[in-house]
C-alpha cells in the first residue's frame, strides 16, 4: 500500500541559483498527483528532491522537510540509499540496462538488496512485470532478450517493473511518456491508473491533457514556486490563481 | 563601350563568361553526398563550373595528397618486406624450432628464441596484472569520485606518465627501483611468499620483477585513458537508473558504468598489452639480460625487444643478424594482432575513431 | 520488502562502498607516486650535474670525469629536425587525404595502415631503417635516425590532422566553393588554416613523443663521442647518451645520465605544456 508525502518548506538550489522556493505540499496516499508547469519551473527538480536524486548533481542541494509516510527524507539519520530504494523513479527517456537481459533488468534492484534465492527472484520478477503490464509480452524471452531490444513503450514498462520490484511506497514519474508514441503513451496512462491502487504516484508532465486524464490532484509550478494545488478538475476548469488560468488556457508556456 | 547598345539584342552582361550554376542545391544534398563519400553531383557541378584555370592545380594537389597517404602504406609494406627479407636465412634454417628452442648460441650459429618469448610474455603479463587494477582504479577515481577541481590536474599528471621517455624510466629503474627491490621488497616477498617458487633465488633487484613493475607504470596511462574515455561515454541516465533503485555509489559505478563500459575496458587492456610487448629501453635496462627461462621473478630474463637492442650492432655473421631480424618479425606480428584486436574492441564502444594513446 | 529503517542498507554494502572508494584513492596515489619520484630524482640528481661544462662540452673518454653532452643536445636537435621535415609534411598530407579525399574504402585502408604503423614497436622501425638505409649507405647517420623518428611521427600527425579537419564545419568549405575557390586552395588556405591550432598541437605531441625515443636510434644514428653536424655521419643524441651512460660502470657518467635526462624531460614537458596552454586558451576553432 502507498503512503502519503508531506512536504514543508522545501528549498532547492543549483549552485547559487535557487530553483525551488519554500514548497508546501501534501500528497495523499494511493492517489495520482500531477505536477505541471512551463519549462524551467522546477517541477522536475521538485520531484527529484523527493527521492534525494537532486543532490547527485554537483553543487546541487536541497533543504526542508519531506516526510514520506514515517520516513523523514532529509532527517539527520536518513540514508539517501535507503530513501531511493523506498521511493521509486521512472525517467523521461527509458533507460533499461543494455548489457542485461529483461529478467536481470527487473532483478537488478533486488540483487542489490541482497536477494539471491532463485525462486524468490523468479516470483518477484514475474510479479513486477505483471504489475507493469509487460509480463505477457516478454515471459517467453526473459533471459534471452536484452533490456534494450524492446520497443520504446515496452522499455518504459520494463523500467517501471524494475522500479516496482524493490517494493517502493511511492512511485515518481518524470514525464514518463513524453518520449513515446501515442499508443504506448495511452498504455502507460492506463498502467498509472492501475498502479495507484498499490502505490502513491507523483507524475511530472508538460502535457495538460495527460494530467487531466490520469491525475486526481494537480500542482501548478511557476518559477520555482507552487502556485496552486487542488483537484485536477478545479485546476483546469476554475483555477483560483490568474497565472494558473493563463497556463492551462495556453496563454503561455 | 558605346551607349547605343540595344538591350533586346545585345549580349547580356553575363554572356561570354562560363555559365554559373543557377539553382543552389540544398545543403542537405551536399551533406548527403559528402557522407556518401563521393562528392554530390551538386558539389561536382560547382567545382567544375569554372573550368580551366583551377583544374590542373587541383589535380596536382590531389596527387600530392594521395601520394602522402600512399607513403604511409608504402612504409608499412617496406617494414614487412625488410623484416621478411632479412630474416629469410634464419626462417629457412630453423623453421618452427626457432620459437621453442632454448638455445641462443651465436658462437655456434644456433638460435632458439624461447627465452626471449618467455621473457616478453612474462614481463608483459606481470605488468598487466599490476597495471589493470591500478588503471581502472585511477579511472574510476577520476571520473566518478574526484572533486571537480582536482580532476584536470590528476588526469594531466597521469597523462604525463606517458610522456616520460623509456630511457628515463630505465635510468630510474636501475638507480632507484632496483635497489629498493633488492633491499626491501624482495626480501619481504621471499619471506612471505617464497613458498610459491616465484620469489626465490638471489636478489639482484634487477630482473623480471623490476621489468614487470616498470612496464606496469608505463602501461597504466594507456589503460587508464581508454577506460576513462569509455566510462565517460556511458550516458548519465544509466547512472541515475541505478541510483534510483537505491544503490550505493560503488554499486552505481559497478552496475551502471563499468558494466556498460567493460568491452571498451578490455580493449584498453589489450592496447596496454600491445604497448608492453614492444617496450624496449626501460625493460632492457632493468631485466638483467640473461637468456634463461626461470620460474622465480627475482631471476634475470631477456625479452625479444631487448635482445635486438643489445645484440643487433654486435651481430657478426649473417645468420646471427637474420635470427635477430626474425625475432623482430615475430614481435611485429604479435603486436599487430594485439593492437588490431584492441582497436576493434574500443571502436565498438566509442562508436568511431579512438584517439591514439600518447 | 517491508519498509525499513536506516540500518537497512546492510553493513556489507556500506563496507564495499567504502572499500571501493579507498581502493580507488589508493590507486590514484600509487600511480602518481612513481611520477613524483621520477621527477624528484631527476631534479635532485640532475640539477647538480647540469653546469656550463655539461652543456658545452663533449664526452671525455671513459673513466675520466668531466665533459658533457653538448654534442648530444645538438645531435638530438639535428635528428629531430630531419624527423620533422619527413614526419610533418607526410603526416599532414595523409591527414588531409583522410579528411578531404578519403571518405571511402581506400581511405579506410590508409587509416588502418596508419594505425598499424602507430603500433609498430620502435625497435622494429629501427631494424627497417637500418635495413633500408644504413646497410645501403654502409654507415650510420643522423639522416637515417631522422628518417626512423620521422616515420614514427607520421601516424600521430595524420590522426590529429584528420580529426581537426573533420571538425571544421562543412559550410565553410561550401562557402569557399560557392565563391569559386578551387579545392586545393580551399583545403590549404581555409580549411587547414581553421584547423591549424589543433594540427600544430598534433605535430608538437608527435614531436614530444619521438624526442625521447632511443631504440630506433640504436642502429641508425648510433651515437658519437664527438661533434658531428653532418647528416651522413653517426651522430650523438641525448637519449642515446643517457642510455650509454646509465648502463656504464662509471659514477660520473651516472651523474651525467641524470643531467641529460633532466634536459630531455624539460624539452618534452615543455612541448606538452605548450600544447596544453595553446589548447586551453581556446585557440581550437571548429564546431
Amino acid at each position: 500500500m502507498g503512503v502519503g508525502i508531506e512536504v514543508r518548506g522545501l528549498n532547492a538550489w543549483y549552485g547559487k541559483n535557487q530553483s525551488l522556493n519554500s514548497i508546501d505540499m501534501s500528497v495523499p496516499a494511493n492517489h495520482v498527483t500531477a505536477v505541471i508547469g512551463p519549462s524551467g519551473c522546477g517541477k522536475s527538480t521538485f520531484v527529484r528532491c523527493l527521492n534525494r536524486m537532486h543532490e547527485t548533481i554537483p553543487d546541487a542541494r536541497a533543504e526542508g522537510s519531506v516526510k514520506v509516510g514515517e520516513m523523514d527524507v532529509y532527517g539527520s539519520g536518513s540514508d539517501p540509499v535507503d530513501v531511493r530504494r523506498r521511493i521509486g523513479m521512472v525517467f523521461q527517456k527509458p533507460n533499461p540496462f543494455p548489457t542485461m537481459s529483461i529478467f536481470d533488468n527487473v532483478a537488478a534492484g533486488l540483487k542489490l538488496n541482497g536477494f539471491r534465492n532463485r525462486k524468490q527472484l523468479n516470483e518477484l520478477v514475474e510479479r513486477s512485470l505483471k504489475l507493469a503490464a509487460l509480463w505477457e509480452e516478454v515471459k517467453d524471452n526473459l533471459h534471452k532478450k536484452s533490456g534494450a531490444s524492446l520497443s520504446g513503450g515496452q522499455q518504459q514498462r520494463l523500467c517501471i517493473a524494475r522500479a516496482l520490484a524493490v517494493e517502493p511506497e511511492v512511485l515518481l514519474m518524470d514525464e514518463p511518456a513524453s518520449a513515446l508514441d501515442p499508443i504506448s503513451t495511452s498504455k502507460i496512462e492506463e498502467l498509472i491508473f492501475q498502479l495507484k491502487q498499490h502505490y502513491t504516484v507523483v507524475i511530472v508532465t508538460h502535457n495538460m491533457q495527460q494530467a487531466a486524464r490520469v491525475a486526481e490532484l494537480t500542482g501548478f509550478f511557476l518559477m520555482g514556486s507552487l502556485i496552486e494545488y487542488d483537484k485536477t478538475e478545479k485546476i483546469f476548469t476554475t483555477p483560483a490563481d490568474k497565472r494558473t488560468e493563463d497556463y492551462v488556457t495556453g496563454r503561455f508556456g | 563601350m558605346s551607349d547605343n547598345v540595344d538591350p533586346m539584342n545585345s549580349p547580356g552582361p553575363m554572356e561570354g563568361l562560363p555559365k554559373p550554376v543557377t539553382a543552389m542545391p540544398t545543403l542537405a544534398k551536399i551533406d548527403a553526398g559528402r557522407h556518401g563519400g563521393k562528392p554530390s553531383a551538386a558539389l561536382e557541378k560547382i567545382r567544375t563550373s569554372y573550368p580551366g584555370s583551377s583544374r590542373i592545380p587541383d589535380e596536382v594537389f590531389r596527387w600530392i595528397i594521395v601520394l602522402s597517404a600512399v607513403s604511409v602504406f608504402v612504409i608499412v609494406v617496406l617494414v614487412v618486406w625488410e623484416l621478411v627479407d632479412k630474416s629469410r636465412l634464419s626462417l629457412h634454417q630453423f623453421g618452427l624450432h626457432f620459437f621453442y628452442g632454448h638455445d641462443w648460441d651465436p658462437n655456434n650459429d644456433s638460435f632458439g628464441a624461447m627465452p626471449f618469448i618467455y621473457g616478453t610474455l612474462v614481463s608483459s603479463f606481470l605488468a598487466l596484472l599490476l597495471a589493470v587494477p591500478l588503471s581502472v582504479g585511477v579511472a574510476v577515481y577520476i571520473t566518478e569520485m574526484c572533486p571537480q577541481r582536482l580532476r584536470a590536474i590528476i588526469s594531466f599528471l597521469v597523462e604525463l606518465l606517458a610522456a616520460i621517455p623509456s630511457v628515463i624510466y630505465g635510468l630510474w629503474g636501475i638507480f632507484v627501483l632496483a635497489p629498493l627491490l633488492r633491499d626491501y621488497v624482495e626480501p619481504f616477498l621471499a619471506k612471505t611468499l617464497g613458498w610459491t617458487g616465484l620469489f626465490t633465488g638471489p636478489m639482484y633487484g634487477l630482473g623480471m620483477l623490476a621489468a614487470g613493475i616498470i612496464l606496469a607504470i608505463m602501461v597504466v596511462p594507456v589503460i587508464a585513458s581508454i577506460t576513462r574515455e569509455v566510462m565517460t561515454a556511458v550516458p548519465q541516465n544509466q547512472r541515475e537508473a541505478v541510483l534510483a533503485l537505491g544503490a550505493t555509489r560503488w554499486e552505481m559505478i559497478r552496475m551502471g558504468v563499468l558494466r556498460n563500459a567493460r568491452i571498451g575496458i578490455v580493449g584498453g587492456v589489450i592496447l596496454g598489452l600491445g604497448r608492453a610487448l614492444g617496450e624496449t629501453m626501460a625493460v632492457t635496462m632493468v631485466i638483467g639480460n640473461r637468456p634463461e627461462v626461470a620460474k622465480s621473478l627475482f631471476a634475470p630474463g631477456y625479452t625479444m625487444a631487448s635482445v635486438i637492442a643489445n645484440e643487433f650492432t654486435e651481430a657478426t655473421g649473417d645468420m646471427y643478424l637474420s635470427a635477430l631480424v626474425e625475432i623482430g618479425l615475430a614481435l611485429f606480428i604479435v603486436t599487430l594482432i594485439v593492437n588490431a584486436l584492441a582497436r576493434l574492441l574500443v571502436w565498438s564502444i566509442t562508436g568511431g575513431v579512438a584517439r591514439p594513446s600518447a | 520488502m517491508p519498509p525499513s529503517t536506516s540500518q537497512a542498507v546492510s553493513l556489507w554494502r556500506r563496507l564495499t562502498d567504502w572499500g571501493a572508494t579507498g581502493f580507488a584513492i589508493l590507486a590514484a596515489i600509487l600511480v602518481l607516486v612513481p611520477l613524483l619520484a621520477i621527477f624528484a630524482y631527476l631534479v635532485i640528481k640532475g640539477v647538480g650535474s647540469v653546469n656550463w661544462a655539461f652543456l658545452t662540452q663533449t664526452p671525455k673518454p671513459p673513466g675520466e670525469t668531466g665533459g658533457g653532452m653538448a654534442n648530444g643536445i645538438v645531435g638530438t636537435g639535428i635528428i629531430l629536425a630531419v624527423a620533422s621535415v619527413i614526419g610533418v609534411p607526410l603526416g599532414i598530407g595523409s591527414g588531409i587525404y583522410l579528411a578531404e579525399y578519403g571518405r571511402n574504402r581506400f581511405g579506410d585502408v590508409i587509416r588502418f595502415t596508419a594505425d598499424v604503423l602507430n603500433g609498430v614497436p620502435s625497435i622494429v622501425v629501427g631494424i627497417t631503417v637500418y635495413s633500408l638505409i644504413v646497410i645501403r649507405q654502409k654507415h650510420f647517420s643522423a639522416f637515417s635516425g631522422g628518417v626512423a623518428l620521422g616515420i614514427m611521427m607520421i601516424p600521430t600527425v595524420a590522426r590529429a590532422t584528420e580529426e581537426m579537419l573533420l571538425m571544421v564545419p562543412n559550410v565553410i568549405r561550401e562557402a569557399a566553393y560557392g565563391l569559386g575557390i578551387p579545392k586545393w586552395r580551399t583545403t590549404l588556405s581555409i580549411t587547414l588554416r581553421t584547423a591549424s591550432a589543433g594540427v600544430i598541437t598534433g605535430c608538437m605531441l608527435a614531436f614530444a613523443r619521438v624526442a625521447g625515443e632511443t631504440a630506433p636510434l640504436l642502429f641508425t644514428a648510433f651515437g658519437n663521442q664527438f661533434w658531428n653536424l653532418k647528416l651522413n655521419q653517426p651522430t650523438a643524441a641525448l637519449s642515446l647518451q643517457v642510455y650509454t651512460y646509465a648502463i656504464s660502470p662509471y659514477d660520473d657518467w651516472h651523474k651525467q645520465a641524470w643531467a641529460g635526462s633532466l634536459i630531455l624531460i624539460l624539452l618534452i614537458v615543455g612541448a606538452v605544456a605548450a600544447v596544453r596552454i595553446t589548447t586551453s586558451r581556446g585557440m581550437m576553432k571548429g564546431s
